[in-house]
């Protein structure tokens, strides 16, 4: 999936630094970002709130199939984490040789998600590590 | 607002079609709807086509116009319908709306994807982008790998196990035995589903449904001048829709689906029915956990009930209530854009005793449930026999 760069050098806040929103009004937090509240609507202000990136695991799965990208790194595992913060959060797991349940403690680490062919743009992200 | 009708239908068979384009298989699916109706393509007054991803699929944008064009209709407005998997369940919602509100009277609903003509890394990808593209898709969750976190979770709340997942497959390759136009007419067994090639735990290659080319048409118009076209006019009691956020994390549960509820409840509200009145359903089973959530979400059962309930066969053909008596998507196929529509061909079949060895005896009415995505759209249509 070869992709121009600039779409993936942007300075996006929620991808690169865990940056998510809180309403002024209502305090509810959401990851990543958005520009409304889903309980107050638009008549309110939103709030940059940058996540711990701890959380434990909510679901997860071992992908045997993946799609074009990740084509190298399968089978690898990925799951829903719920962020101590609360908004809940989907990404790659690096098990490290653990086991990872239902409940896991993991936490943020900036890898290496995938690159566009032998000699196109690495690509990163932040993955969970269990704690 | 008019009651709306459905006064002929259309399918072709599902499968691996390599000796067909796209264009040929709308026109064979649309051609057979044209015929049953009695009616000729001049008489069509507008056009509305489900399709998810041509574009990635075929290279074919624009496809509405093409398929008007192909079908010999006669300069009308056409129009293509995208959500997804439920692209078919909202092209049908999109021809009611236009007979009920009045605007016209004979209106074409297509539904058609080719998807056998990519790689399957291809088709997955293609197929990931019914999820969030930036918070899914670019984190490696493919399409079964949704799925598979809400299977993940079911089992976990409810203690739901891989061996109930799996007589949902296995129940509905045995209907698809019995539909000539199904892909699998195959049955399996509960230990062939577990024995499977795994594709994302805990779900198995037997627990997805396949990538498949295929088409399907109805034609639809006022039910007060349906009798001029048919003796076994199909009323379309309710025709509703819900949406839900598209990324799978941010919603609040993912052991049910939100817009299926919504979209559930909506429609027995307008039929003035409840889920105990439906004698027969076609619900959207991608995956064998997602037919175990729609049985609770669409209140056949209780949450947490449902798996236990297929597997002791309360919903095989002709039990308490026959679902997916087409072979559903796991056994009749699931061309995405095709599937929605398919869904009311079905019914329809069933509703006018035409389901040949499948026929659910004496059904008066019908459901239909179709999703997009990972349940960031529900489409649901009540259907009822009026002869």
């Amino acid at each position: 999936m070869e992709k121009a760069s600039a779409g993936m050098w942007r300075k996006i806040d929620s991808r690169y630094n865990l940056v998510g929103s809180m309403c002024e009004r209502c305090g509810t937090k959401y990851f990543p970002q958005r520009a409304i509240c889903r309980n107050c609507g638009k008549d309110t202000k939103m709030l940059h709130r940058k996540m711990s990136g701890r959380g434990t695991v909510y679901s997860h799965s071992e992908i045997r199939v993946p799609a074009e990208a990740f084509k190298e790194s399968a089978p690898y595992t990925v799951g829903i984490i719920e962020l101590e913060e609360g908004p809940k959060v989907e990404g790659h797991i690096i098990d490290n040789g653990k086991k990872v349940e239902i409940g896991t403690k993991v936490k943020t680490a900036f890898r290496k998600m995938y690159t566009d062919g032998e000699e196109g743009l690495i690509h990163y992200h932040f993955k969970f590590i269990p704690e | 607002m008019r009651d709306v009708a459905i006064i002929g239908i259309g399918l072709t068979r599902f499968g691996e079609r390599w000796e067909h384009s796209l264009r040929d298989l709308m026109a064979e699916a649309g051609l057979s709807a044209l015929t049953d109706a009695g009616i000729n393509g001049k008489d069509v007054e507008a056009l509305y086509a489900g399709i998810m991803a041509s574009g990635r699929f075929v290279g074919q944008e624009h496809i509405a116009a093409l398929l008007a064009d192909q079908l010999g209709f006669d300069n009308i407005p056409a129009t293509r319908v995208e959500n997804a998997c439920a692209s078919g369940g909202t092209a049908l919602r999109q021809g009611y709306i236009a007979v009920a509100s009045g605007i016209h009277d004979i209106v074409a609903v297509g539904g058609v994807e080719k998807m056998t003509d990519v790689t399957t890394s291809e088709a997955t990808t293609a197929l990931g982008g019914a999820g969030d593209q930036e918070w899914e898709l670019n984190q490696g969750i493919t399409f079964p790998g949704l799925y598979a976190l809400m299977a993940r979770r079911h089992m976990h709340e409810y203690g739901t196990t891989v061996e109930q997942m799996a007589a949902v497959a296995v129940k509905n390759h045995l209907n698809a035995t019995k539909n000539k136009y199904a892909q699998f007419r195959k049955e399996i067994t509960i230990d062939e589903v577990l024995n499977s090639k795994p594709v994302a735990d805990p779900l198995k290659i037997l627990d997805c449904s396949p990538l498949s080319d295929g088409a399907a048409a109805v034609i639809l118009a006022p039910l007060d001048i349906a009798r001029k076209y048919t003796d076994t006019p199909v009323k379309i009691l309710a025709s509703t829709q819900a949406t839900d956020t598209l990324c799978l994390a941010e919603r609040g549960s993912i052991t049910g689906l939100k817009a299926t509820a919504v979209a559930g409840e909506k429609a027995y509200k307008a039929s003035g029915l409840k889920p105990g009145d439906i004698d027969v359903a076609e619900v959207h089973d991608c995956f064998t956990i997602a037919e175990i959530l729609a049985m609770e979400d669409l209140g056949f059962f209780k949450k947490g009930a449902a798996a236990k309930a297929i597997s002791e066969g309360e919903t095989a053909l002709n039990a308490r209530l026959s679902v997916n008596t087409s072979g559903g998507l796991k056994g009749c196929g699931h061309p995405v854009g095709a599937t929605g529509v398919k869904q009311a061909v079905e019914i329809t079949m069933q509703l006018r005793g035409e389901a040949e060895g499948r026929q659910v005896s004496g059904a008066e009415i019908g459901m239909t449930h179709n999703v997009g995505g990972s349940g960031a759209t529900a489409v649901v249509h009540i259907l009822e026999r009026t002869n």
